[in-house]
C-alpha cells in the first residue's frame, strides 16, 4: 500500500509493506537517526514524534503514520540552530556512546511540550522507557532540567 | 604529593568532539551506511547444550532464491583461535573455531546464511537440517569439577588449557607469607561465600559489523568493537589470511562494557565478503545478544580475613572459583584480576593467599566484563571486612583506616600477580582515599544514620560502605601510540589508536593534545580507531585509554612543540629553549611571536621544508590504581523483601580528572550498572541450559525510576607517572553496590546477603531465615 505522511516537515508519498514497522520505513528511507535496542518497545531507542507525541517507531505499524506527520532527531534543528533539549544534552554530558541519545531527546522535547517545568520526578517518571546503559542518567535528567530553563526564556521551542 | 600545575583546557568540562553528530542523528554507527548489494547475514545458533553434529544437510535452504552463502564447519578454516581481543599472544586459550561438529552451549555457531533480506536468511536457517547427538550437559561449576563430569573441550587440537580431562581452563595460586600461621595469631577470624550470576552488559547497541571490498578487494571491516587492532590479527589468523588484507574501521560505537572486547562476528561477515565479492552486514537481535553474545563471569568467592584485636588485618585467604561458560575467553584473565585488584587494597595483612580455578560449563560464554572480576571479589572481601568490623567492635571505616594502603606504599600482590601472569612491582604515588571517606562519610551522614534503626512502618532504613581499587592499564603488556600532525591553519590532526565507545576518549586525548599546545580544543581534529590511518592502540579495556594512550597523546604532542619551537626559532632568530607557547602562537623573548600558523606555513611552504608531525608510544611500566569509597543508604521492606537504594555516594580518587564532566560520567553508568547488578540483572538459565529471559523487558537493567539520590564526588589527586596527572576511572565504579548495598542491608535489617542478585526473594528468605542466604 502506499501512505502519505510529513516527515520533519516534508510530504511524502511511500510504499509500505504490510506488517512494516514505521521503525523499518524510516530506517529504509534514510532517517538513520531512528536507533533500535529491542525490537520489542522496551528500549526507547527507537523514539520519534508520530503527531507531536513519543512513540515507540519499533512496534509502530508504518500505516498508522499514514495522513499524520512524523519528526525524527534529524528535523529538531530551527535555521541550523539545535533544539534546546540538544543544546542541554551536549552542556550536561547527558550523551556518552549516543545511541539512545536520539530517542531520549524525542522523549524530552514530548515531554517539555506537555509539560514545560516538569518536576525532578516528573522527568524520571516521563523518560522511564528510554534505556541508556552508560550515563546512570543523571545527566540527562539534568540536562531536560537545563532544557526546561531555557525554553521558558524563549529559547527554540521546537 | 606532586603538585598540580595549572591547566587552560584540561579539567574543563568541555563539550564532546562527536557530540554534536550524536545528538543530531547523524548515520555515524555501524549500521548508519547502506551499501548497495548488501547481503544479510543471520547465525543458526545451537539449540543443544552439548551435542556432537553427526550431519548437517544445508541443500534445502541453498536452494532457496536469494540465498547466496552459507558457512558450515564443513566448509570453513579450522584453526583454532581464542575470540578474546587481547594482546599477542592472548593469554586465553585457542579453543575456538570459527565453525565445529560439535556444540556447546545453547545459542554456539552452527551456521550462517547470507541472503537478500533477513526474512530469506532465516527462512534459510529454518531449512537447514542438523542431526545432533546429544551429550551430557555441564550446567555449574560443581557439575563441571566432579568426578567422570563429561568433557567439554575433549579436541586435541585446543591449545593454552590448563586441564581439558578436568574441564579447568585455568589455575592460579599465590603465596605471600604463611596465611595459616597469620589465621592462628589473629584474634578474630571471620569467613564468606559470596555467589554471583550470569549478568549481562546490554549496550544498547547490540553487535554489529559491516564488511565489504575496497577497490584493491581489501576486506573492510566496519565493525562496533572495543579492540580494532586485536580484531584485525584475530580474522586474520582466523580466515589465513594476510594483515595487510585486512583494514578495521570503527566508526562510533553504542556501548561496548567489555562485550565488545570480543571477536564476535567479524570473522563471518568477512568469509560471507570474500566468498561473494558482496556487503555484507550482520546485527545481533537483543534475543541474539542475550544468548550468543558475552556475559560476566559468575563465580563462587570464599574470603577468609584474620586480625588482631587492634583492627590490623593479619591474614587474607580468597579462593575464587570462576564459570567460564563453553569457551576459555578471557578466563585465565579475569580469575587472576579477582585477586590482585582487590588484596593490594589492604596491604597490612603480612600473609595473603589467592587461588581458585577457572572451569568450563556448557552455559553462555562469559568475557570482559567492566570490573573483570574485581567485581565478583570486592563483594566477599567487603562483607567480610563489613563483619570483620563488627566483631571487632571497630567501626567499619576506622577498619579500613587501619588497613587500607597509602602514598608511597607497596604490595607483594602487585608483583606475584599480574594479568595471567606475574605482575609488576609498584608504589602508590597518588592516593586520596582517606580523603574520600571523610568527604563520602560526611555526604551520606554515616556517623548519624549507622546502627540507627528507624522503623517506618514495615520499611527499615540503613548504610553500609565500601571501599576498592582498580587499575590503570596493564603494566608492560598494554600500548598506545598516537600520531599528530600539523596543518597550516594552525590546526593539528590527532590520529590515535585509542578506542572511543562511548567513554568520550577522542575528547580527552584531544583535550591532553591541546593543553600541551597550547591551542583551543576545536583546532585539535581527531581521527580514532582505523587500521590503515591511525597508530596501533591495544584498544578500550583494563582501564587503560586515559592513563596509556593519553601518555602517548601527551608525548606527541610534546615531540610536534619542539619541531615547532625549531622552525619558529629560525624564523626568530632566537634560540629554541626562550620559546613558549600561547594562545597560539610560539612567544620568544622580548615580545617577539609567530602564530602557529605561520610556522606551519614556513615549514610546508617557504625554508627548511617537512611535514611537522610526530608520533610517540607508550607502554605503562605501572598501574596506578584510582581509589573509591562508596557510601549508600538503603530501606528494605520486611514485608516484601524489596530493597530501595536512597541515596548513593561515591567519592572517587581519578587523579586529575581531564574532564570532570566525563570522569563523573563514567562513573556514574557504572554505579547504576553496578546497581542493577546487585539488585535486578540476571540471566535465568533452565535446566537445559536455555536462557530464559533474553529480552529487556524479562532482564531488567536499570531506568530512570530505578536510581537513587546519586552523588559522585571527584576527589582529585595528581599521578605523577600519568598524563597530566591523570589516572583511569572506566571500570571502577561497578564494583561498589554490591558490597556496599548487602552492608547497608545488613545495617537495616541485620542479614548477611551471599547471592546476587539481592532480588525481593532472596531478601525476604534471609529475612525469615535469620542470617544469611
Amino acid at each position: 500500500m502506499t501512505i502519505t505522511v510529513t516527515i520533519n516537515g516534508t510530504s511524502k508519498r511511500l510504499a509500505i509493506e504490510p506488517g512494516e514497522r514505521l521503525f523499518e520505513l524510516l530506517r529504509r528511507e534514510g532517517y538513520m537517526g531512528v536507533k533500535t535496542g529491542c525490537g520489542t518497545g522496551d528500549c526507547g531507542a527507537c523514539a520519534v514524534l508520530l503527531n507531536g507525541r513519543a512513540v515507540n517507531s519499533c512496534i509502530v505499524f508504518a500505516a498508522k503514520a499514514d495522513g499524520g506527520e512524523v519528526t525524527t532527531v534529524e528535523g529538531l534543528e530551527r535555521d541550523g540552530r539545535l533544539h534546546p533539549v540538544q543544546e542541554a544534552f551536549l552542556d550536561e554530558g547527558g550523551i556518552q556512546c549516543g545511541y539512545c541519545t536520539p530517542g531520549m531527546v524525542i522523549g524530552a522535547v514530548d515531554l517539555l511540550s506537555r509539560n514545560p517545568e516538569p518536576t525532578e520526578d516528573e522527568i524520571r517518571q516521563g523518560l522511564s522507557g528510554n534505556l541508556c546503559r552508560c550515563t546512570g542518567y543523571v545527566k540527562q535528567v539534568r540536562a531536560v532540567q537545563q532544557a526546561a530553563a531555557a525554553m521558558k526564556g524563549g529559547g527554540n521551542d521546537g | 604529593m606532586a603538585e598540580r600545575p595549572e591547566f587552560a583546557i584540561v579539567g574543563k568540562g568541555e563539550r564532546k568532539v562527536d557530540g554534536r553528530a550524536l545528538v543530531t542523528g547523524k548515520p555515524v554507527f555501524v549500521a548508519d551506511l547502506r551499501l548497495p548489494e548488501t547481503l544479510h547475514v543471520k547465525i543458526l545458533g545451537s539449540p543443544k547444550a552439548h551435542a556432537r553434529i553427526r550431519s548437517i544437510d544445508v541443500s534445502a535452504a541453498e536452494a532457496m532464491d536469494g540465498v547466496a552463502c552459507i558457512l558450515t564447519h564443513e566448509n570453513t578454516p579450522p584453526t583454532r583461535h581464542t575470540t578474546a581481543g587481547q594482546g599477542f599472544p592472548e593469554p586465553s586459550p585457542y579453543d575456538a573455531r570459527m565453525f565445529e561438529d560439535k556444540v556447546r552451549f545453547v545459542g554456539d555457531r552452527v551456521a550462517a546464511v547470507a541472503a537478500e533480506t533477513e526474512a530469506i536468511a532465516e527462512a534459510a536457517l529454518a531449512a537447514i537440517r542438523v542431526d545432533y547427538e546429544e551429550l551430557e550437559p555441564v550446567l555449574s561449576i560443581d557439575d563441571a569439577l566432579r568426578e567422570g563430569a563429561p568433557v567439554i573441550h575433549d579436541e586435541p587440537d585446543s591449545t593454552g588449557i590448563y586441564d581439558a580431562s578436568r574441564n579447568i581452563v585455568a589455575d592460579v595460586d599465590i603465596d605471600v607469607g604463611d596465611v595459616e600461621a597469620g589465621f592462628d595469631g589473629s584474634d578474630a577470624v571471620v569467613e564468606v561465600v559470596c555467589e554471583t550470576q550470569y549478568a549481562q552488559h546490554t549496550p544498547i547497541e547490540t553487535h554489529v559489523v559491516l564488511s565489504y571490498l575496497d577497490s584493491e578487494d581489501r576486506l573492510i571491516l566496519r565493525t562496533s568493537t572495543q579492540v580494532p587492532f586485536h580484531v584485525r590479527r584475530i580474522v586474520a589468523q582466523t580466515l589465513g589470511i594476510p594483515i595487510r588484507d585486512i583494514r578495521v574501521i570503527k566508526p562510533r560505537v553504542g556501548g561496548g562494557f567489555g562485550t565488545k572486547q570480543e571477536v564476535l562476528l567479524e570473522d563471518i561477515v568477512g568469509l560471507v565478503t570474500l566468498r561473494t565479492g558482496r556487503p555484507a552486514l550482520i546485527s545481533l537481535t537483543r534475543k541474539e545478544e542475550f544468548t550468543s553474545a558475552r556475559t560476566r563471569h559468575p563465580m563462587r568467592v570464599r574470603v577468609k580475613l584474620g586480625a588482631g584485636e587492634d583492627g590490623v588485618l593479619r591474614a587474607i585467604e580468597m579462593e575464587a572459583i570462576s564459570n567460564t561458560g563453553a569457551y576459555g575467553a578471557h578466563g585465565l584473565t579475569v580469575l587472576a584480576n579477582t585477586g590482585s585488584k582487590t588484596l593490594p587494597l589492604y596491604n597490612k595483612a603480612p600473609n595473603a593467599h589467592f587461588f581458585g580455578q577457572a572451569v568450563y560449563t556448557t552455559l553462555p560464554v562469559p568475557g570482559a566484563y567492566r570490573g573483570y572480576g574485581a567485581t565478583q571479589g570486592y563483594f566477599p572481601l567487603e562483607t567480610a571486612m563489613d563483619e570483620l568490623a563488627e566483631r571487632l567492635g571497630i567501626d567499619p571505616i576506622e577498619l579500613r583506616r587501619l588497613n587500607h594502603i597509602r602514598l608511597d606504599e607497596t604490595s607483594p600482590i602487585f608483583e606475584k600477580l599480574g594479568e595471567g601472569r606475574e605482575g609488576v612491582e609498584q608504589t602508590v604515588k597518588s592516593c586520596e582515599l582517606e580523603r574520600c571517606l571523610q568527604v563520602g562519610a560526611e555526604r551520606i551522614g554515616w556517623a548519624e544514620k549507622r546502627g540507627k534503626k528507624h522503623r517506618d512502618g514495615s520499611w527499615v532504613p540503613g548504610v553500609g560502605m565500601s571501599i576498592m581499587m582498580q587499575g590503570s592499564g596493564i603494566p608492560l603488556i598494554d600500548m598506545a601510540a598516537a600520531t599528530l600532525k600539523m596543518n597550516e591553519d594552525g590546526s593539528f590532526n590527532l590520529l590515535i589508536g585509542a578506542t572511543d565507545i562511548g567513554t568520550g576518549s577522542d575528547t580527552i586525548l584531544a583535550q591532553i593534545a591541546a593543553e600541551v599546545l597550547a591551542v583551543p580544543l576545536d583546532k585539535m581534529l581527531v581521527t580514532s580507531s582505523d587500521t590503515d590511518f591511525t597508530p596501533f592502540d591495544v584498544g578500550a579495556y583494563a582501564s587503560s585509554t586515559t592513563y596509556v594512550s593519553g601518555m602517548a597523546v601527551q608525548r606527541a604532542a610534546e615531540k610536534i612543540r619542539d619541531q615547532i619551537f625549531e622552525v619558529a626559532a629560525s624564523a626568530l632568530g632566537v634560540a629554541s629553549s626562550e620559546l613558549s607557547l600561547a594562545n597560539e602562537s610560539v612567544v620568544g623573548p622580548d615580545g617577539k611571536s609567530l602564530s602557529l600558523a605561520d610556522v606551519c606555513q614556513r615549514a610546508m611552504y617557504e625554508s627548511d621544508q617537512f611535514q611537522i608531525a610526530a608520533t610517540a608510544s607508550c607502554v605503562p611500566t605501572e598501574s596506578p590504581p584510582p581509589f573509591l569509597a562508596n557510601f549508600a543508604e538503603v530501606a528494605v521492606d520486611t514485608e516484601t523483601g524489596r530493597i530501595k537504594v536512597l541515596h548513593y555516594v561515591a567519592a572517587v580518587d581519578c587523579g586529575v580528572a581531564i574532564n570532570p564532566v566525563l570522569a563523573e560520567g563514567q562513573m556514574e553508568g557504572a554505579i547504576v550498572n553496578g546497581i542493577g547488578y546487585a539488585l535486578t540483572e540476571e540471566m535465568l538459565i533452565s535446566s537445559r541450559g536455555r536462557v530464559r529471559n533474553p529480552s529487556l523487558f524479562d532482564y531488567k537493567i536499570p531506568g530512570m525510576l530505578d536510581i537513587p539520590k546519586l552523588e559522585v564526588i571527584l576527589v582529585e589527586s595528581y599521578e605523577p607517572t600519568g598524563p597530566m596527572g591523570a589516572k583511569s576511572v572506566g571500570e571502577i565504579g561497578i564494583n561498589g553496590p554490591i558490597p556496599t548495598i548487602a552492608n547497608a542491608v545488613y545495617d537495616a535489617v541485620g542479614v548477611r546477603l551471599r547471592e546476587t542478585p539481592f532480588t525481593p526473594e532472596r531478601v525476604l528468605r534471609a529475612i525469615r531465615d535469620g542470617s544469611t542466604a
